[in-house]
């Protein structure tokens, strides 16, 4: 022990860099146990494209398929649907497809590559339930238009191009996902024409 | 005596006899706690329940996404008891939520959230976050379509913060869905994390409560100024510790232990007596309890046709729903539990119980739980337009107490306060 009088400034010095430096060093041992919840290798690698045989589907029928974890709709739309597309405009939040929720050649008013094929992520954009599809009894929803999609969780309802209806929950339109046609029966999700 | 002397031996090292008297046996309790007195005891009870069922069940449980539904069903069908040990745990955590609503409904009616207690309340609150956290993350287990769904759509509520929502869902489910990562994750929260930081709460409440003494149905103190309480009207019949003593003399009081332990005693009978009939009769609770979707193993290209949270989450639920706007109306959910945790801040007034307030208070607290219930019932119905319109409606009753309360309980019409505890 020697007898020298406390030097407080000293002091404060010591104890403030031990702060900063052992909040720092905290700082840095945080990192990996919040980075160990960000998705792992294998999870990422999960996301391969998908296949789906489309000559089997009658107008109006859909079928789901799995890509990464999601299902993806395929529908066969009726001359009627499209026709549809054109006439409930005003009820909608985006009818234009402004907000990107498409890949940009799909920014039309089937937002799809062909008129009666539709494509597009089964998640509500509101809290990721499944809607149901309900062709021909979608009146009960929206007067006046007899297709289209209502989520049970919320309410949320879309139109058959996965348009979203004023005045629900959910804030944009259905995800449309990559995708483009191998030849006229066989799509494939998760890759799209670049050019 | 040997006894005694093992006791002196520990003594010496730990202070046991002194925690002993200072928190039980010579803790100063109001005399007059009525049975609404009962739910923090009882409390404490399911905890115990849900973490000792908790582990046990955590020896045949599997926690992958492979496993998980396979291993509750072998859970209730090939462990011997196996069925028991899962409706103990899944009728307990309903259990916990009644309990704790109550709890929480006897410190607005008696004001309990008052100056010196709103940290106290603080306290309080936080364990009805963690324990919501803690029912959430328990209902994936089962791995189930409801489970399955419920968490889709409460991950997703992250989704609506700006900018960042999208990697704060990814990073909370470690998929890009709900997925194994998810429930593993989960797994690992529900039985270490969350039960560690429960039980520090609940002992940080309780040691908030010792440090500023029960409240009681008259709501007024019952530690007063040294001097202010004449000879005559003070009690010599019990000894309390002298750490409640400081510069106070203490009236109508008795200890916790014996007195109120053998009241709680009869309520965890009572209690007893209806939990027990849930397990063994309707475990399902109706399809509230544990609802019938969940009996399918989770299927993540199909939503069931309709799906609502288990009961005690509905009331916010409802909130959620009622608004047409992805954010508002996730922030208004949340707002529904902060104002909750701001009452001591919302009520001005200086009289805390019921009691002795005004009928314009007592109408008011009569329609925040009519509210409260009336959202807890519209959030387990399918979304019509009349019960969007009816949530909308008890969105606004249900903030609509708080403000009124800031409102009149600044100058408010209440009654005289009595000298001494009334019964």
């Amino acid at each position: 022990m020697s007898n020298a009088p406390v030097d407080n400034s000293r002091r404060r010095f010591l104890t403030v860099t031990t702060a900063v430096v052992g909040g720092a060093g905290a700082v840095g041992a945080a990192v990996p146990f919040i980075a160990s919840w960000m998705p792992s290798a294998k999870a990422k690698s999960a996301g391969a494209p998908v296949e789906a045989d489309i000559s089997k589907i009658e107008p109006g029928q859909m079928i789901r398929v799995e890509w990464r974890g999601k299902p993806v709709w395929i529908i066969s739309r009726t001359k009627e649907m499209i026709d549809g597309l054109a006439k409930h405009e005003d009820k909608l939040r985006d009818p234009a497809s402004e907000v990107e929720q498409q890949p940009s050649w799909a920014k039309n008013r089937g937002r799809s590559i062909k008129e009666d094929i539709f494509v597009a992520v089964g998640i509500c954009t509101h809290l990721g339930c499944s809607p149901g599809y309900y062709p021909g009894t979608f009146e009960e929803q929206v007067e006046g238009v007899p297709d289209g999609f209502f989520c049970p969780c919320h309410g949320s309802k879309f139109d058959m191009a996965g348009r979203v209806f004023a005045g629900v929950p959910a804030p944009t339109n259905l995800v449309i996902p990559p995708y483009k046609f191998l030849n006229d029966t066989t799509i494939v999700i998760g890759l799209e024409d670049t050019a | 005596m040997m006894f005694q002397k093992i006791v002196d031996w520990i003594d010496a090292r730990i202070p046991m006899t002194e925690t002993w008297n200072k928190h039980l046996a010579q803790y100063p309790a109001p005399k007059n706690f009525n049975g609404w007195y009962v739910f923090g005891a009882l409390a404490i009870l399911v905890l115990v329940n849900q973490i000792l069922t908790g582990i046990w069940l955590t020896m045949n449980y599997e926690p992958s996404g492979d496993g998980a539904f396979r291993s509750i069903e072998y859970i209730m069908r090939d462990v011997d008891y196996g069925w028991l040990l899962r409706y103990l745990h899944s009728t307990g955590a309903s259990a916990f939520f009644v309990v704790v609503y109550l709890h929480m409904f006897r410190g607005m009616m008696y004001g309990s959230y008052q100056k010196p207690r709103e940290l106290l309340w603080l306290f309080g609150m936080l364990i009805y976050l963690v324990l919501m956290a803690e029912a959430f993350m328990g209902y994936l287990l089962p791995w189930g379509q409801m489970s399955y769904w419920g968490a889709q759509v409460i991950i997703s509520l992250f989704g609506a913060i700006p900018y960042f929502g999208d990697d704060i869902t990814l990073w909370i489910r470690g998929d890009y869905v709900v997925s194994g990562a998810t429930l593993n994750r989960f797994f690992a929260l529900h039985v270490i994390a969350l039960p560690l930081v429960l039980v520090i709460l609940v002992f940080l409440h309780i040691i908030a409560l010792h440090e500023v003494g029960s409240n009681n149905p008259d709501g007024i103190e019952i530690k007063r100024k040294e001097g202010t309480v004449p000879k005559e009207a003070q009690t010599t019949q019990f000894t309390f510790h002298p750490y409640y003593k400081k510069g106070k003399t203490i009236i109508d009081a008795i200890p916790f232990y014996p007195y109120y332990i053998v009241k709680d005693i009869v309520a965890v009978a009572i209690f007893f007596i209806f939990f027990c009939y849930i397990v063994f009769f309707m475990p399902e609770g109706g399809g509230y309890f544990l609802e019938k979707p969940n009996f399918e193993a989770a299927n993540p290209l199909k939503t069931p046709e309709h799906i609502a949270p288990v009961w005690y989450f509905t009331p916010f639920y409802a909130i959620l729903r009622a608004v047409p706007d992805k954010l508002a109306g996730v922030l208004l959910m949340f707002a529904a539990i902060a104002v909750l945790a701001l009452l001591p801040w919302f009520d001005r007034g200086k009289v805390r119980s019921i009691r002795y307030r005004s009928v314009l208070h007592k109408l008011n607290l009569v329609q925040f739980v009519i509210s409260f219930v009336i959202l807890g019932y519209l959030g387990v119905q399918a979304p019509t337009p009349m019960f969007t319109l009816m949530s909308q409606i008890f969105t606004l009753t249900y903030f609509g107490f708080f403000f009124a309360l800031f409102v009149y309980s600044k100058n408010e019409d209440t009654k005289p306060l009595p000298e001494r505890l009334t019964r």
